[in-house]
């Protein structure tokens, strides 16, 4: 059978992308976010998945202003790395697992989620960032990937309580697949930051680190934080961070965190990412 | 599930509305920028970025969009932009055309130079405080005066 081994939540900003793309990783500027995710790169080539379920915006690559899927799954066989305006990212071509992810989408929609599928489609900064940071510039990414996409642009996006709940009936999926598989869920974005307007440049250490805190602890009180919360404390974009819930809500209902890290700022945000393993 | 009660669509929506200096983009704006955000989105193609640089108001014209809409991309007024619904996730697309950074036509949002902001992100960012809410600003006003 598979099972989820492991969730990680983390940051996307596409600046990361831009300094591991360009060699800068070490530099004054991004060497203090790296090396936080030092521990994770190692820690990832000895935990080994075989897939990993990641759950990521689209940026207006894959989608444009006419089709809004709420959540959308990847069942396609590969996936190419999106042109976002500057020329696609030099990375690997992204693996799908077609079999899972077609298991993962009839057992969803079995299980009351109404799954938009997506056979193609190009991948972007949301989706090959959290691959950078956790793998590095390998010539080939070391698993197969089940892109789940949750629109956090258009409003209303999902509550809580729903990617919460999408992620405790995604585990059920893949407890119910016969292969025995290593997955991972990683749930990305944020953590806070605010793209628009004269408010721009909004952080909130305060209210990010309450959120890794509530992440980390055997309560489901993150469930419950309204939009408005996410878009007050910390600002327009922050409305990613309700992607991590899905994380968070396929792991049940104790939790291990084996690291935390936390650094302000990369670019208009505050980069965060969390490593948690389920717990008896 | 839980047994939380419903959220009212029209409560949802007025407190979107009530933050200071943003504007969320919800299904009223999305309406209305939609051709703002589809001719954004056509520069992820070089040809189309090509064609728009050789002749912006040309490229522009071939769009379903306003007199006052194709202006505010001209001079690249974003806030206007986001006022006429347009999302800055479309935007970048323009950004990107621009060769500007991310961050650097962020900053050109707020009331701040790109050094000014750049530092400020270096200080730890803008602070929630006195940013969470226009009528809780309004309230704190009235007390003071």
């Amino acid at each position: 059978m598979a099972r989820i081994t492991a969730g990680v939540g983390s940051s996307h900003v596409p600046l990361l992308g831009v300094a591991v793309d360009q060699g800068k990783t070490r530099d004054d500027y991004f060497g203090p976010i790296f090396a936080g995710y030092d521990w994770t790169r190692q820690w990832e080539t000895e935990a080994k998945p075989d897939v990993v379920i990641l759950v990521y915006n689209d940026h207006a690559s894959a989608f444009d202003a006419n089709i809004i899927p709420t959540f959308a799954i990847g069942c396609g066989e590969r996936y190419k790395s999106a042109d976002e305006g500057w020329g696609p990212r030099p990375v690997p071509d992204v693996e799908g697992h077609a079999d899972m992810a077609w298991h993962i989408a009839q057992s969803l929609i079995l299980d009351d989620f109404d799954m938009t599928i997506i056979n193609e489609m190009d991948v972007d900064h949301g989706l090959t960032v959290p691959l950078s940071m956790m793998f590095g510039q390998p010539e080939k990414w070391p698993v197969k990937v089940v892109p789940v996409a949750v629109n956090v642009v258009t409003y209303p996006v999902p509550s809580g309580n729903r990617c919460w709940a999408l992620g405790e009936a995604i585990a059920r999926a893949v407890e119910s697949f016969p292969e025995d598989l290593n997955v991972q869920i990683w749930g990305t974005g944020g953590m806070s930051h605010q793209l628009q307007g004269p408010r721009a440049g909004l952080l909130n250490r305060e209210w990010d680190n309450k959120f890794l805190d509530l992440l980390s602890s055997d309560t489901d009180a993150a469930r419950y934080i309204p939009h408005i919360e996410y878009l007050r404390e910390t600002g327009s974009e922050g409305i990613e961070m309700v992607m991590w819930l899905i994380m968070r809500g396929a792991l049940g209902e104790k939790v291990k965190t084996l690291h935390r890290h936390y650094h302000i700022p990369c670019s208009n945000t505050a980069i965060g990412h969390i490593v948690l393993e389920p717990a008896i | 599930m839980s047994d939380k009660p419903k959220q009212d669509i029209h409560e949802y929506l007025a407190e979107l509305d009530d933050i200071p200096g943003t504007r969320i983009y919800t299904a009223a704006r999305a309406r209305k920028g939609y051709w703002i955000n589809q001719f954004a989105m056509s520069l992820m193609k070089p040809e189309n970025r090509d064609r728009f640089k050789a002749d912006q108001r040309a490229y522009l014209d071939e769009w379903n969009i306003s007199e006052e809409a194709k202006q505010a991309l001209l001079v690249r007024d974003y806030n206007k932009l986001l006022d006429l619904g347009g999302n800055v996730y479309f935007l970048s697309k323009l950004f990107s055309a621009d060769g500007l950074p991310f961050a650097e036509a962020v900053s050109t949002m707020t009331d701040m130079t790109w050094p000014e902001y750049r530092q400020m992100m270096m200080d730890g960012g803008r602070s929630a405080e006195g940013n969470r809410s226009i009528r809780a600003n309004l309230a704190a006003l009235k007390d003071t005066n």
